[in-house]
């Protein structure tokens, strides 16, 4: 008897409030995201009620990229997520179900609004005199690179030292080696990204911190740019943290309309232009154009055109007995 | 145990019954979930995972770095509740307040500050660069992270016992003829070892599961210093949950084997 009051005072309950209440939107993220999405939540919200709509209350979560993933996954009612790689929204579909296994293919770019690479931050006037990855396999140069075991981040690092030497070098074999070497010279593997840019800046360990370049810039605006600077390598990786929405969730709460149109926004001009001036290359050319002075050009290869895709690159390079631990296996 | 006393809280079976419900929602049915989810490798696969070399290293490294610190705590912790319990001096409660800072402090904290303090070129560190060694970075480094973070188990649990010693057992047994050496051998000894060894193996137990304040000092390097909580978060991050819950139940099981082996050791001693 009371649960089917409670049943049906609940049911009571959302139908009244339903449509008045003001909606929460959740976005699950990454850690350095924190800046954009503060400035672009308050910019869609402008948009979204000058649709004619309620004004939404957006929430932002921040953390590792796997660790958020994995929040999701055992529960945590996300909206959306923005995440560091393909490869941990993929999760979402292989171990919850929580969205189609097509889920990359639903907005444009592969699901990808803003993209980024992997840029050297070197201490100023770069006494070590690195430009490029073959500077970083040097005796004597100390890297700056957290474990692409625990971090999404250093997953890219790992692959563009790859690509390089794979262009440079010609087979795979060579690559390899070239890889553990760069790695012979890694003094401290920290378990984020947060955790090198602590080792590199303040506690002043290593000539050179292997970085996403929006973190490089972030770090660079936060110092005044006394004591570092950026060096961009002839070739790096197009890093491409995409973007989704829940779709268990959604239908769930009955946020799909907003959540989508939240998405959506990213790709609009003013969220292109918030992306760039948080540092992330906007997929908007037109808009990449303003922004030329900031973003070095540079040979980009992909995680998908050269590597087939996280689906392959995870298991081939970092799962148990892969590349990167064949670096640290004993002789 | 056949003498019957009335008991201060009434009521055998309910406060039993509580007593049963808390661990269960607490303890056992958390551990429980990882020996279920573990159940799901063979035994087999469940070998492979706790027989490799890196998972051994990380085992090695985490309880010997433990067992360290805690030895550590063991003589130093004596040393400080003695100071503390024996003499008064001014800023004694200052210090005894600085004692329990390690529970209050983030663990993330105290592992960002030392690694600062004890890196090649910190304040501390630099020293021992001139002298040739490396603190941070090192199962060294490992060690000083764990001895601060368990530094209260040793002095809380010792502090008590010595105070209830009064200082006329020791002046009667040194009115006996007994040397200071021997006064410390037979009276202090045998009161404070049972209260000792609470303490240490305290200490020992949070140092192996020990995480945040330990994974910035570590270095993390692979086969070197790599903290066996650190390859459950690898695992974890692979969404290897099974993996991570192998290796979760192999530290268990160890840890229950050692704390067992010190709780038997106790009995061992207060009874003889």
């Amino acid at each position: 008897m009371t649960l089917r009051r409670f049943a049906l005072a609940t049911l009571a309950s959302t139908l009244i409030a339903g449509p008045v209440a003001a909606q929460t939107l959740l976005n699950v993220s990454y850690d350095p995201t924190r800046e954009l999405y503060s400035e672009f939540n308050a910019a869609f919200n402008k948009h979204w009620q000058a649709q004619g709509n309620e004004a939404v209350t957006i929430q932002q979560s921040h953390g590792g990229s796997g660790k958020q993933a994995r929040a999701v996954i055992d529960g945590l009612r996300a909206d959306v997520v923005t995440l560091a790689l393909a490869g941990d929204i993929d999760e979402l579909y292989k171990l919850g179900k929580l969205i189609p296994q097509n889920w990359q293919e639903r907005l444009p770019d592969a699901s990808t609004p803003y993209t980024s690479t992997i840029v050297f931050l070197v201490r100023k006037g770069n006494p070590k005199g690195i430009k490029d990855w073959d500077d970083l396999v040097k005796p004597g140069v100390a890297v700056i690179t957290p474990n692409p075991k625990t971090s999404g981040g250093a997953r890219w690092n790992l692959l563009a030292a790859w690509a390089f030497a794979q262009q440079k070098y010609g087979s795979e074999a060579q690559a390899k080696e070239f890889v553990g070497k760069l790695y012979k010279n890694v003094p401290v593997l920290d378990t984020g990204a947060r955790g090198s840019s602590i080792t590199f800046v303040n506690n002043g360990i290593g000539d050179v911190l292997l970085a996403w370049e929006n973190e490089a810039f972030l770090a660079l605006k936060e110092e005044g740019g006394d004591n570092f600077e950026i060096v961009a390598p002839s070739l790096s990786i197009l890093a491409e943290p995409p973007v989704s929405v829940v779709d268990a969730n959604v239908d769930r709460k009955g946020t799909r309309k907003v959540a989508e149109a939240y998405l959506n926004y990213l790709y609009s001009d003013e969220g292109q232009r918030l992306a760039a001036k948080h540092f992330y290359r906007p997929r908007n050319q037109e808009i990449a154009k303003d922004f030329s002075e900031q973003f070095s050009d540079l040979k980009l290869v992909t995680i998908d055109g050269d590597f087939g895709g996280w689906k392959t690159a995870q298991p081939k390079f970092f799962d148990d007995g892969g590349i990167f631990d064949q670096i640290y296996q004993v002789q | 145990m056949s003498r019957r006393t009335s008991p201060v809280i009434p009521g055998f079976g309910l406060t039993l019954g509580y007593t049963l419900v808390y661990l269960s929602l607490l303890v056992l049915i958390p551990l429980g979930a990882m020996f279920v989810h573990a159940a799901q490798l063979t035994w087999e696969q469940f070998w492979t995972i706790i027989s490799s070399p890196r998972v051994l290293a990380a085992l090695k490294l985490s309880f010997g770095t433990a067992f360290l610190a805690a030895v550590i705590n063991g003589v130093i912790g004596t040393l400080l509740a003695w100071v503390l319990v024996r003499y008064t001096f001014p800023g004694r409660k200052i210090i005894e307040a600085m004692i329990d800072l390690p529970f209050a402090l983030p663990t993330a904290v105290a592992g960002i500050a030392l690694t600062a303090l004890y890196a090649p070129n910190g304040l501390i560190g630099q020293f021992a660069t001139s002298l040739g060694f490396k603190i941070a970075y090192t199962p060294l480094g490992i060690t000083l992270a764990l001895t601060f973070v368990t530094l209260p188990f040793v002095v809380r649990t010792i502090q008590p016992v010595l105070a209830d010693i009064p200082r006329e057992v020791e002046e009667a047994a040194a009115c006996l003829g007994a040397k200071p050496l021997q006064v410390a051998r037979h009276v202090l000894l045998p009161a404070l070892l049972p209260a000792w060894l609470t303490g240490f193996a305290l200490a020992f137990a949070r140092g192996v599961g020990e995480y945040g304040s330990v994974i910035f000092i570590a270095g993390n390097m692979p086969m070197k210093t790599e903290i066996l909580p650190l390859l459950i978060m690898v695992q974890l991050d692979q969404y290897n949950y099974a993996g991570a819950t192998a290796i979760g139940v192999l530290m268990l099981v160890v840890s229950f084997i050692l704390l067992l082996l010190i709780n038997l050791l106790q009995r061992h001693i207060s009874h003889s």
